[in-house]
Protein backbone atom coordinates (compact mmCIF):
# COMPACT_ATOMS: atom_id res chain seq x y z
CA UNK A 1 0.00 0.00 0.00
CA UNK A 2 2.81 2.38 0.81
CA UNK A 3 4.45 1.72 -2.55
CA UNK A 4 1.16 2.14 -4.35
CA UNK A 5 0.63 5.52 -2.74
CA UNK A 6 4.22 6.51 -3.29
CA UNK A 7 3.66 6.16 -7.00
CA UNK A 8 0.80 8.64 -6.88
CA UNK A 9 1.98 11.23 -4.42
CA UNK A 10 5.60 12.14 -3.94
CA UNK A 11 5.16 13.99 -0.71
CA UNK A 12 5.78 11.73 2.27
CA UNK A 13 3.62 13.79 4.58
CA UNK A 14 0.58 13.36 2.37
CA UNK A 15 1.14 9.62 2.24
CA UNK A 16 1.42 9.41 6.02
CA UNK A 17 -1.71 11.45 6.54
CA UNK A 18 -3.66 9.30 4.11
CA UNK A 19 -2.46 6.05 5.65
CA UNK A 20 -3.33 7.21 9.14
CA UNK A 21 -6.72 8.55 8.10
CA UNK A 22 -7.94 5.22 6.79
CA UNK A 23 -8.63 3.71 10.22
CA UNK A 24 -10.39 6.92 11.22
CA UNK A 25 -12.80 6.62 8.33
CA UNK A 26 -13.24 2.99 9.23
CA UNK A 27 -13.93 3.83 12.88
CA UNK A 28 -16.63 6.32 11.98
CA UNK A 29 -18.37 3.95 9.61
CA UNK A 30 -18.01 1.09 12.07
CA UNK A 31 -19.40 3.08 15.00
CA UNK A 32 -22.58 3.82 13.12
CA UNK A 33 -23.02 0.15 12.34
CA UNK A 34 -22.16 -1.10 15.80
CA UNK A 35 -24.46 1.37 17.52
CA UNK A 36 -27.33 0.10 15.45
CA UNK A 37 -26.32 -3.52 15.99
CA UNK A 38 -26.04 -3.11 19.72
CA UNK A 39 -29.40 -1.45 20.04
CA UNK A 40 -31.15 -4.01 17.90
CA UNK A 41 -29.51 -7.06 19.44
CA UNK A 42 -30.07 -5.83 22.96
CA UNK A 43 -33.70 -5.07 22.11
CA UNK A 44 -34.44 -8.44 20.55
CA UNK A 45 -32.82 -10.27 23.43
CA UNK A 46 -35.20 -8.42 25.71
CA UNK A 47 -38.22 -9.23 23.53
CA UNK A 48 -38.73 -5.70 22.37
CA UNK A 49 -38.15 -3.79 19.16
CA UNK A 50 -35.96 -0.72 19.12
CA UNK A 51 -35.85 2.12 16.62
CA UNK A 52 -38.50 1.42 14.06
CA UNK A 53 -39.34 4.94 12.94
CA UNK A 54 -36.25 6.63 11.49
CA UNK A 55 -35.51 4.86 8.25
CA UNK A 56 -36.51 1.27 7.60
CA UNK A 57 -36.42 -0.43 11.01
CA UNK A 58 -34.43 2.47 12.32
CA UNK A 59 -31.22 2.26 10.30
CA UNK A 60 -30.86 6.04 10.26
CA UNK A 61 -31.10 6.31 14.03
CA UNK A 62 -27.33 6.25 14.78
CA UNK A 63 -26.92 9.23 12.49
CA UNK A 64 -29.69 10.99 14.38
CA UNK A 65 -27.96 10.14 17.66
CA UNK A 66 -24.66 11.55 16.48
CA UNK A 67 -26.30 14.71 15.22
CA UNK A 68 -28.05 15.13 18.56
CA UNK A 69 -24.78 14.75 20.45
CA UNK A 70 -23.11 17.31 18.23
CA UNK A 71 -25.86 19.85 18.80
CA UNK A 72 -25.99 19.57 22.58
CA UNK A 73 -24.91 22.36 24.87
CA UNK A 74 -21.41 22.03 26.19
CA UNK A 75 -21.62 22.15 29.97
CA UNK A 76 -18.52 22.35 32.12
CA UNK A 77 -19.12 22.21 35.89
CA UNK A 78 -18.15 25.39 37.66
CA UNK A 79 -15.49 23.99 39.95
CA UNK A 80 -14.15 21.47 37.47
CA UNK A 81 -10.50 21.55 36.57
CA UNK A 82 -10.98 23.09 33.15
CA UNK A 83 -7.81 22.01 31.42
CA UNK A 84 -8.01 18.38 32.46
CA UNK A 85 -11.73 18.28 31.82
CA UNK A 86 -11.26 19.36 28.25
CA UNK A 87 -8.20 17.26 27.62
CA UNK A 88 -9.46 13.93 28.91
CA UNK A 89 -11.69 12.82 26.01
CA UNK A 90 -9.00 13.60 23.48
CA UNK A 91 -6.33 11.66 25.33
CA UNK A 92 -8.63 8.66 25.64
CA UNK A 93 -9.50 8.73 21.99
CA UNK A 94 -5.94 9.37 20.87
CA UNK A 95 -4.68 6.40 22.89
CA UNK A 96 -7.34 4.15 21.44
CA UNK A 97 -6.67 5.38 17.95
CA UNK A 98 -2.93 4.86 18.33
CA UNK A 99 -3.59 1.17 18.75
CA UNK A 100 -5.11 1.06 15.28
CA UNK A 101 -1.73 1.81 13.79
CA UNK A 102 -0.36 -1.69 14.23
CA UNK A 103 -3.38 -3.76 13.31
CA UNK A 104 -3.13 -5.60 10.02
CA UNK A 105 -6.36 -5.02 8.21
CA UNK A 106 -5.15 -6.83 5.18
CA UNK A 107 -2.00 -8.27 3.70
CA UNK A 108 -1.23 -5.00 1.99
CA UNK A 109 -2.34 -2.53 4.60
CA UNK A 110 -0.92 -2.08 8.02
CA UNK A 111 -0.59 1.41 9.42
CA UNK A 112 2.88 1.01 10.88
CA UNK A 113 4.75 -2.19 10.22
CA UNK A 114 6.82 -2.15 13.39
CA UNK A 115 8.42 -5.22 14.88
CA UNK A 116 6.98 -4.52 18.34
CA UNK A 117 3.33 -4.42 17.38
CA UNK A 118 1.90 -6.38 20.30
CA UNK A 119 3.99 -4.50 22.82
CA UNK A 120 2.89 -1.18 21.39
CA UNK A 121 -0.75 -2.19 21.76
CA UNK A 122 -0.27 -2.97 25.44
CA UNK A 123 1.51 0.31 25.99
CA UNK A 124 -1.01 2.54 24.30
CA UNK A 125 -4.01 0.87 25.87
CA UNK A 126 -2.51 1.84 29.20
CA UNK A 127 -2.72 5.46 28.12
CA UNK A 128 -6.49 5.08 28.07
CA UNK A 129 -6.33 4.70 31.85
CA UNK A 130 -4.77 8.15 32.13
CA UNK A 131 -7.56 9.70 30.12
CA UNK A 132 -10.18 8.03 32.30
CA UNK A 133 -8.51 9.12 35.52
CA UNK A 134 -8.34 12.68 34.26
CA UNK A 135 -12.02 12.58 33.40
CA UNK A 136 -12.99 11.16 36.77
CA UNK A 137 -10.88 13.58 38.78
CA UNK A 138 -11.56 16.78 36.92
CA UNK A 139 -15.32 16.40 36.99
CA UNK A 140 -15.39 17.51 40.62
CA UNK A 141 -17.97 14.86 41.31
CA UNK A 142 -17.69 12.09 43.92
CA UNK A 143 -19.24 9.50 41.71
CA UNK A 144 -17.09 10.30 38.72
CA UNK A 145 -14.04 10.04 40.92
CA UNK A 146 -15.07 6.66 42.23
CA UNK A 147 -15.79 5.52 38.70
CA UNK A 148 -12.44 6.74 37.46
CA UNK A 149 -10.49 5.06 40.25
CA UNK A 150 -12.37 1.79 39.83
CA UNK A 151 -11.67 1.91 36.14
CA UNK A 152 -7.98 2.49 36.70
CA UNK A 153 -7.79 -0.44 39.11
CA UNK A 154 -9.69 -2.68 36.74
CA UNK A 155 -7.72 -1.83 33.65
CA UNK A 156 -4.39 -2.21 35.37
CA UNK A 157 -5.37 -5.55 36.84
CA UNK A 158 -6.56 -6.90 33.54
CA UNK A 159 -3.49 -5.76 31.64
CA UNK A 160 -1.59 -8.67 33.20
CA UNK A 161 -3.71 -11.47 31.73
CA UNK A 162 -3.84 -9.61 28.43
CA UNK A 163 -0.08 -9.28 28.32
CA UNK A 164 0.48 -12.90 29.28
CA UNK A 165 -1.94 -14.16 26.64
CA UNK A 166 -0.26 -12.03 24.01
CA UNK A 167 3.09 -13.39 25.14
CA UNK A 168 1.87 -16.93 24.67
CA UNK A 169 0.79 -16.18 21.11
CA UNK A 170 4.08 -14.41 20.46
CA UNK A 171 6.06 -17.37 21.86
CA UNK A 172 4.30 -19.76 19.51
CA UNK A 173 4.81 -17.62 16.43
CA UNK A 174 8.15 -16.07 17.30
CA UNK A 175 7.37 -12.48 16.38
CA UNK A 176 5.57 -9.54 17.95
CA UNK A 177 4.67 -8.04 14.61
CA UNK A 178 1.00 -8.73 14.14
CA UNK A 179 1.37 -8.96 10.40
CA UNK A 180 3.91 -11.79 10.82
CA UNK A 181 1.62 -13.56 13.25
CA UNK A 182 -1.19 -13.39 10.72
CA UNK A 183 0.98 -14.64 7.88
CA UNK A 184 2.06 -17.49 10.15
CA UNK A 185 -1.57 -18.55 10.44
CA UNK A 186 -2.32 -18.26 6.74
CA UNK A 187 -3.62 -21.21 4.80
CA UNK A 188 -6.92 -22.30 6.21
CA UNK A 189 -8.84 -22.76 9.39
CA UNK A 190 -6.68 -25.60 10.64
CA UNK A 191 -3.73 -23.25 10.82
CA UNK A 192 -5.31 -20.82 13.22
CA UNK A 193 -3.57 -20.55 16.55
CA UNK A 194 -6.72 -21.36 18.42
CA UNK A 195 -6.59 -24.80 16.89
CA UNK A 196 -2.93 -25.25 17.69
CA UNK A 197 -1.21 -23.49 14.82
CA UNK A 198 0.37 -24.71 11.58
CA UNK A 199 2.29 -27.56 13.16
CA UNK A 200 2.37 -31.31 12.63
CA UNK A 201 -0.47 -33.17 14.26
CA UNK A 202 1.12 -34.31 17.52
CA UNK A 203 2.40 -30.85 18.35
CA UNK A 204 -0.93 -29.38 17.43
CA UNK A 205 -2.88 -31.73 19.65
CA UNK A 206 -0.55 -31.04 22.54
CA UNK A 207 -0.84 -27.29 22.06
CA UNK A 208 -4.56 -27.29 21.43
CA UNK A 209 -5.95 -27.26 25.00
CA UNK A 210 -3.55 -24.53 26.04
CA UNK A 211 -4.29 -22.26 23.14
CA UNK A 212 -8.02 -22.64 23.61
CA UNK A 213 -7.70 -21.71 27.26
CA UNK A 214 -5.51 -18.77 26.31
CA UNK A 215 -8.01 -17.59 23.77
CA UNK A 216 -10.86 -17.71 26.28
CA UNK A 217 -8.84 -15.89 28.89
CA UNK A 218 -7.70 -13.25 26.41
CA UNK A 219 -11.28 -12.69 25.39
CA UNK A 220 -12.42 -12.27 28.99
CA UNK A 221 -9.55 -9.94 29.77
CA UNK A 222 -10.29 -7.85 26.71
CA UNK A 223 -13.91 -7.42 27.76
CA UNK A 224 -12.56 -6.14 31.06
CA UNK A 225 -10.17 -3.78 29.30
CA UNK A 226 -12.97 -1.99 27.54
CA UNK A 227 -15.19 -1.70 30.61
CA UNK A 228 -18.06 -3.73 29.26
CA UNK A 229 -20.51 -5.69 31.34
CA UNK A 230 -19.93 -7.88 33.27
CA UNK A 231 -16.92 -5.71 34.06
CA UNK A 232 -18.52 -2.31 33.72
CA UNK A 233 -18.06 -1.11 37.28
CA UNK A 234 -16.60 2.18 36.07
CA UNK A 235 -19.77 2.94 34.20
CA UNK A 236 -22.15 1.14 36.45
CA UNK A 237 -25.22 2.77 35.10
CA UNK A 238 -27.40 2.09 38.06
CA UNK A 239 -24.83 3.12 40.65
CA UNK A 240 -22.78 5.94 39.30
CA UNK A 241 -25.10 7.50 36.74
CA UNK A 242 -22.61 7.24 33.94
CA UNK A 243 -19.47 6.70 35.96
CA UNK A 244 -16.45 8.73 35.08
CA UNK A 245 -18.11 10.56 32.24
CA UNK A 246 -21.20 11.73 34.09
CA UNK A 247 -20.42 15.39 33.66
CA UNK A 248 -19.70 15.24 29.99
CA UNK A 249 -22.25 16.28 27.42
CA UNK A 250 -22.42 16.85 23.72
CA UNK A 251 -19.25 16.47 21.70
CA UNK A 252 -17.05 15.46 24.64
CA UNK A 253 -19.45 12.65 25.49
CA UNK A 254 -19.44 11.65 21.85
CA UNK A 255 -15.63 11.37 22.00
CA UNK A 256 -15.81 9.04 24.99
CA UNK A 257 -18.55 7.01 23.40
CA UNK A 258 -16.59 6.81 20.16
CA UNK A 259 -13.46 5.73 21.96
CA UNK A 260 -15.36 3.07 23.89
CA UNK A 261 -16.62 1.48 20.69
CA UNK A 262 -13.30 1.94 18.94
CA UNK A 263 -11.60 0.22 21.86
CA UNK A 264 -14.11 -2.60 21.61
CA UNK A 265 -13.15 -3.16 18.00
CA UNK A 266 -9.44 -2.91 18.67
CA UNK A 267 -9.35 -5.56 21.37
CA UNK A 268 -11.47 -7.86 19.21
CA UNK A 269 -9.10 -7.17 16.33
CA UNK A 270 -6.11 -8.09 18.46
CA UNK A 271 -7.74 -11.35 19.53
CA UNK A 272 -8.62 -12.10 15.92
CA UNK A 273 -5.14 -11.33 14.65
CA UNK A 274 -3.46 -13.44 17.26
CA UNK A 275 -5.73 -16.42 17.51
CA UNK A 276 -8.28 -16.49 14.75
CA UNK A 277 -6.11 -15.94 11.74
CA UNK A 278 -6.45 -12.21 11.14
CA UNK A 279 -7.20 -11.50 7.52
CA UNK A 280 -6.60 -15.01 6.26
CA UNK A 281 -9.52 -16.90 4.82
CA UNK A 282 -10.67 -20.04 6.63
CA UNK A 283 -10.89 -21.89 3.35
CA UNK A 284 -7.23 -21.69 2.49
CA UNK A 285 -6.83 -20.17 -0.94
CA UNK A 286 -10.51 -19.90 -1.84
CA UNK A 287 -11.77 -16.36 -1.25
CA UNK A 288 -8.37 -15.05 -0.25
CA UNK A 289 -6.48 -12.07 -1.50
CA UNK A 290 -5.78 -8.52 -0.39
CA UNK A 291 -9.34 -7.27 -0.68
CA UNK A 292 -10.90 -10.46 0.66
CA UNK A 293 -8.50 -10.06 3.56
CA UNK A 294 -10.26 -6.91 4.66
CA UNK A 295 -13.60 -8.65 4.44
CA UNK A 296 -12.48 -11.62 6.55
CA UNK A 297 -10.77 -9.45 9.10
CA UNK A 298 -13.71 -7.14 9.59
CA UNK A 299 -16.17 -10.04 9.65
CA UNK A 300 -14.27 -11.98 12.27
CA UNK A 301 -13.73 -8.95 14.48
CA UNK A 302 -17.32 -7.97 14.12
CA UNK A 303 -18.46 -11.44 15.13
CA UNK A 304 -16.40 -11.12 18.27
CA UNK A 305 -17.91 -7.70 18.90
CA UNK A 306 -21.37 -9.24 18.60
CA UNK A 307 -20.31 -11.95 21.02
CA UNK A 308 -19.34 -9.23 23.47
CA UNK A 309 -22.73 -7.58 23.01
CA UNK A 310 -24.43 -10.91 23.61
CA UNK A 311 -22.48 -11.42 26.82
CA UNK A 312 -23.31 -7.91 27.91
CA UNK A 313 -26.99 -8.64 27.92
CA UNK A 314 -26.64 -12.00 29.61
CA UNK A 315 -24.59 -11.40 32.69
CA UNK A 316 -24.96 -9.17 35.75
CA UNK A 317 -22.17 -6.95 36.89
CA UNK A 318 -19.51 -8.42 39.17
CA UNK A 319 -18.40 -6.78 42.39
CA UNK A 320 -15.06 -5.09 42.68
CA UNK A 321 -13.58 -7.74 44.98
CA UNK A 322 -14.80 -10.50 42.67
CA UNK A 323 -13.22 -8.57 39.84
CA UNK A 324 -9.85 -8.59 41.54
CA UNK A 325 -10.22 -12.22 42.48
CA UNK A 326 -10.93 -13.19 38.88
CA UNK A 327 -7.97 -11.29 37.54
CA UNK A 328 -5.27 -12.12 40.02
CA UNK A 329 -6.31 -15.49 41.30
CA UNK A 330 -7.87 -17.15 38.30
CA UNK A 331 -6.75 -15.68 35.00
CA UNK A 332 -3.12 -15.03 35.82
CA UNK A 333 -2.22 -18.44 37.34
CA UNK A 334 -3.89 -20.31 34.51
CA UNK A 335 -1.97 -18.24 32.01
CA UNK A 336 1.32 -18.96 33.79
CA UNK A 337 0.57 -22.66 33.55
CA UNK A 338 -0.30 -22.29 29.87
CA UNK A 339 2.87 -20.34 29.22
CA UNK A 340 5.04 -22.96 30.87
CA UNK A 341 3.25 -25.76 29.04
CA UNK A 342 3.43 -24.04 25.65
CA UNK A 343 7.08 -23.21 26.13
CA UNK A 344 7.84 -26.76 27.15
CA UNK A 345 5.96 -28.28 24.22
CA UNK A 346 7.63 -25.99 21.71
CA UNK A 347 11.05 -26.84 23.05
CA UNK A 348 10.66 -30.54 23.41
CA UNK A 349 8.44 -31.64 20.55
CA UNK B 1 -14.16 -29.88 50.44
CA UNK B 2 -10.62 -28.69 50.16
CA UNK B 3 -9.82 -25.20 49.00
CA UNK B 4 -8.28 -26.42 45.77
CA UNK B 5 -11.35 -28.42 44.86
CA UNK B 6 -13.58 -25.46 45.67
CA UNK B 7 -11.43 -23.25 43.48
CA UNK B 8 -11.78 -25.49 40.47
CA UNK B 9 -15.43 -26.14 41.13
CA UNK B 10 -16.11 -22.41 41.19
CA UNK B 11 -14.34 -21.84 37.91
CA UNK B 12 -16.20 -24.54 36.07
CA UNK B 13 -19.48 -23.55 37.67
CA UNK B 14 -18.93 -19.97 36.54
CA UNK B 15 -18.16 -20.97 32.96
CA UNK B 16 -21.07 -23.37 32.84
CA UNK B 17 -23.59 -20.81 34.11
CA UNK B 18 -22.33 -18.23 31.66
CA UNK B 19 -22.96 -20.65 28.84
CA UNK B 20 -26.43 -21.49 30.13
CA UNK B 21 -27.25 -17.79 30.31
CA UNK B 22 -25.97 -17.20 26.83
CA UNK B 23 -28.12 -20.03 25.51
CA UNK B 24 -31.22 -18.44 27.02
CA UNK B 25 -30.52 -14.97 25.71
CA UNK B 26 -29.43 -16.36 22.37
CA UNK B 27 -32.68 -18.22 21.97
CA UNK B 28 -34.70 -15.15 22.85
CA UNK B 29 -32.80 -13.23 20.22
CA UNK B 30 -34.56 -15.16 17.53
CA UNK B 31 -38.05 -15.20 19.00
CA UNK B 32 -40.63 -12.72 17.84
CA UNK B 33 -40.96 -9.60 19.97
CA UNK B 34 -44.20 -8.78 21.68
CA UNK B 35 -44.07 -5.06 21.00
CA UNK B 36 -46.84 -3.55 18.88
CA UNK B 37 -46.03 -0.43 16.92
CA UNK B 38 -48.44 1.96 18.53
CA UNK B 39 -49.37 4.74 16.18
CA UNK B 40 -49.75 2.36 13.27
CA UNK B 41 -51.25 -0.58 15.15
CA UNK B 42 -53.70 0.01 17.96
CA UNK B 43 -54.94 -2.50 20.43
CA UNK B 44 -58.70 -2.80 20.86
CA UNK B 45 -59.85 -1.39 24.17
CA UNK B 46 -62.60 -2.97 26.26
CA UNK B 47 -66.23 -2.44 25.38
CA UNK B 48 -67.26 -0.41 28.41
CA UNK B 49 -64.04 1.56 28.73
CA UNK B 50 -64.37 4.91 30.46
CA UNK B 51 -62.67 7.47 28.24
CA UNK B 52 -63.73 10.83 26.84
CA UNK B 53 -67.30 11.93 27.62
CA UNK B 54 -69.87 12.81 25.01
CA UNK B 55 -73.05 14.79 25.50
CA UNK B 56 -76.00 14.50 23.15
CA UNK B 57 -77.19 18.05 23.62
CA UNK B 58 -80.58 17.43 21.98
CA UNK B 59 -81.53 15.19 24.88
CA UNK B 60 -80.23 17.37 27.68
CA UNK B 61 -82.90 18.83 29.96
CA UNK B 62 -80.47 21.02 31.88
CA UNK B 63 -81.10 19.44 35.28
CA UNK B 64 -77.38 19.77 36.30
CA UNK B 65 -77.41 16.37 38.01
CA UNK B 66 -74.16 15.56 36.22
CA UNK B 67 -72.60 18.82 37.31
CA UNK B 68 -73.55 18.19 40.91
CA UNK B 69 -72.29 14.61 40.81
CA UNK B 70 -68.87 15.47 39.38
CA UNK B 71 -66.21 15.16 42.11
CA UNK B 72 -63.79 17.57 40.44
CA UNK B 73 -66.35 20.12 39.19
CA UNK B 74 -65.40 19.92 35.59
CA UNK B 75 -68.96 20.32 34.21
CA UNK B 76 -70.40 23.82 33.96
CA UNK B 77 -74.00 24.27 32.87
CA UNK B 78 -75.89 27.51 32.35
CA UNK B 79 -79.58 27.37 31.50
CA UNK B 80 -82.25 29.88 30.59
CA UNK B 81 -85.87 29.27 31.39
CA UNK B 82 -88.06 29.17 28.36
CA UNK B 83 -91.37 30.96 28.16
CA UNK B 84 -94.55 28.91 27.94
CA UNK B 85 -95.23 29.85 24.37
CA UNK B 86 -92.02 28.22 23.09
CA UNK B 87 -91.89 24.52 22.27
CA UNK B 88 -88.36 23.18 22.80
CA UNK B 89 -89.25 19.68 21.82
CA UNK B 90 -89.23 16.30 23.51
CA UNK B 91 -86.35 14.25 24.78
CA UNK B 92 -85.84 10.65 23.76
CA UNK B 93 -87.59 9.55 26.90
CA UNK B 94 -90.65 11.51 25.84
CA UNK B 95 -90.47 14.27 28.42
CA UNK B 96 -90.89 17.90 27.58
CA UNK B 97 -87.81 20.11 27.59
CA UNK B 98 -88.28 23.33 29.45
CA UNK B 99 -84.83 24.90 29.57
CA UNK B 100 -82.53 26.39 26.97
CA UNK B 101 -78.95 25.15 27.45
CA UNK B 102 -76.83 28.27 27.08
CA UNK B 103 -73.52 26.72 28.17
CA UNK B 104 -72.47 23.13 28.69
CA UNK B 105 -68.69 23.01 29.18
CA UNK B 106 -66.70 20.01 30.22
CA UNK B 107 -63.04 20.66 31.12
CA UNK B 108 -61.18 17.51 30.18
CA UNK B 109 -58.04 18.68 31.92
CA UNK B 110 -59.93 18.10 35.14
CA UNK B 111 -62.07 15.13 34.25
CA UNK B 112 -61.00 12.07 36.20
CA UNK B 113 -63.03 9.57 34.15
CA UNK B 114 -64.91 8.24 37.15
CA UNK B 115 -68.20 8.07 35.27
CA UNK B 116 -70.22 9.43 38.20
CA UNK B 117 -71.87 11.96 35.91
CA UNK B 118 -73.33 9.33 33.65
CA UNK B 119 -75.45 7.60 36.28
CA UNK B 120 -77.81 10.40 37.41
CA UNK B 121 -78.66 11.69 33.93
CA UNK B 122 -82.42 11.19 33.45
CA UNK B 123 -82.21 10.98 29.67
CA UNK B 124 -78.81 9.22 29.45
CA UNK B 125 -77.51 11.97 27.21
CA UNK B 126 -74.02 12.03 28.76
CA UNK B 127 -71.98 8.89 28.28
CA UNK B 128 -68.39 7.73 28.03
CA UNK B 129 -66.91 6.87 24.67
CA UNK B 130 -63.72 4.96 23.88
CA UNK B 131 -61.76 7.93 22.55
CA UNK B 132 -58.41 8.29 24.35
CA UNK B 133 -56.23 10.13 21.89
CA UNK B 134 -57.20 13.76 22.18
CA UNK B 135 -54.08 15.57 23.39
CA UNK B 136 -53.88 19.25 22.63
CA UNK B 137 -51.07 21.75 22.51
CA UNK B 138 -52.89 24.35 24.57
CA UNK B 139 -54.78 23.72 27.74
CA UNK B 140 -57.75 25.85 26.82
CA UNK B 141 -58.41 23.58 23.86
CA UNK B 142 -59.31 20.89 26.34
CA UNK B 143 -62.46 22.72 27.43
CA UNK B 144 -65.13 21.18 25.22
CA UNK B 145 -68.38 23.11 24.68
CA UNK B 146 -71.36 21.01 23.86
CA UNK B 147 -74.03 23.72 23.81
CA UNK B 148 -75.19 24.82 20.38
CA UNK B 149 -76.78 28.20 21.07
CA UNK B 150 -75.21 31.17 19.33
CA UNK B 151 -74.70 34.36 21.36
CA UNK B 152 -77.55 36.06 19.49
CA UNK B 153 -79.90 33.24 20.37
CA UNK B 154 -78.86 33.42 24.00
CA UNK B 155 -79.49 37.17 24.05
CA UNK B 156 -82.86 36.73 22.47
CA UNK B 157 -83.86 34.01 24.91
CA UNK B 158 -82.72 36.05 27.87
CA UNK B 159 -84.51 39.12 26.61
CA UNK B 160 -87.66 37.12 26.06
CA UNK B 161 -87.45 35.67 29.52
CA UNK B 162 -86.97 39.08 31.06
CA UNK B 163 -89.91 40.45 29.20
CA UNK B 164 -92.11 37.55 30.23
CA UNK B 165 -91.12 37.89 33.84
CA UNK B 166 -91.74 41.61 33.74
CA UNK B 167 -95.20 40.93 32.41
CA UNK B 168 -95.84 38.36 35.13
CA UNK B 169 -94.64 40.77 37.78
CA UNK B 170 -96.76 43.57 36.39
CA UNK B 171 -99.78 41.32 36.46
CA UNK B 172 -99.19 40.42 40.08
CA UNK B 173 -98.66 43.94 41.34
CA UNK B 174 -101.54 45.62 39.43
CA UNK B 175 -104.41 46.87 41.67
CA UNK B 176 -106.98 44.19 42.07
CA UNK B 177 -109.92 44.67 39.77
CA UNK B 178 -112.89 45.57 42.02
CA UNK B 179 -115.42 42.77 42.00
CA UNK B 180 -118.43 43.58 39.89
CA UNK B 181 -121.20 44.70 42.29
CA UNK B 182 -123.99 42.14 42.28
CA UNK B 183 -127.33 43.54 40.98
CA UNK B 184 -129.55 44.66 43.95
CA UNK B 185 -132.83 42.73 43.87
CA UNK B 186 -135.67 44.81 42.31
CA UNK B 187 -138.18 45.55 45.08
CA UNK B 188 -141.42 44.55 43.34
CA UNK B 189 -143.58 44.29 46.44
CA UNK B 190 -143.00 47.89 47.38
CA UNK B 191 -140.97 47.28 50.50
CA UNK B 192 -137.96 49.46 50.49
CA UNK B 193 -135.13 49.43 52.87
CA UNK B 194 -134.43 52.90 53.94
Amino acid sequence: MVEFLQNIFTNDIVITVLLSAIPLVFIIAYVLVVLYTEMKISAHIQDRLAYMITGWHGVLQPIADMVKLLLKEDIIPERADRLLFRLAPYITFAATYATYAVIPFSSIYIGANIQLGAFFILASSSLVVIGILMAGWSSNNKWSLIGGLRSAAQMISYEIPTALAIIIAVVITGSMNLQDVTIFQDGGIQNWLIFGGPFPLTKKLLLLPFTIITFIILFIASIAEVNRTPFDLPEAESELVQGFFTEYSGLRFAMFYLSEYANLFVVSAVVVSLFLGGWSSPFGSFMSGPVWGIFWFVTKSYLLVMLQIWIRWTLPRIRVDQLMHVSWKVLTPWLFVCLLAVGGILVMV
Amino acid sequence: MSAVATYFKNIFHALYTVLVGMKITGSRLFKRSVTIQYPYVKKAIPERARNRLYVNIDDCIGCNQCGMACPVDCITIDTIKSTPDVDLGMTSKNTKKRLYIAKFDIDFAKCCFCGLCTYPCPTECIYMTDVYEYSEYERRNLIYSFATMTPEEIEMAEAKLKQYEAEQAAKKSAPPIPPKPSQPSNPSDGSTAS
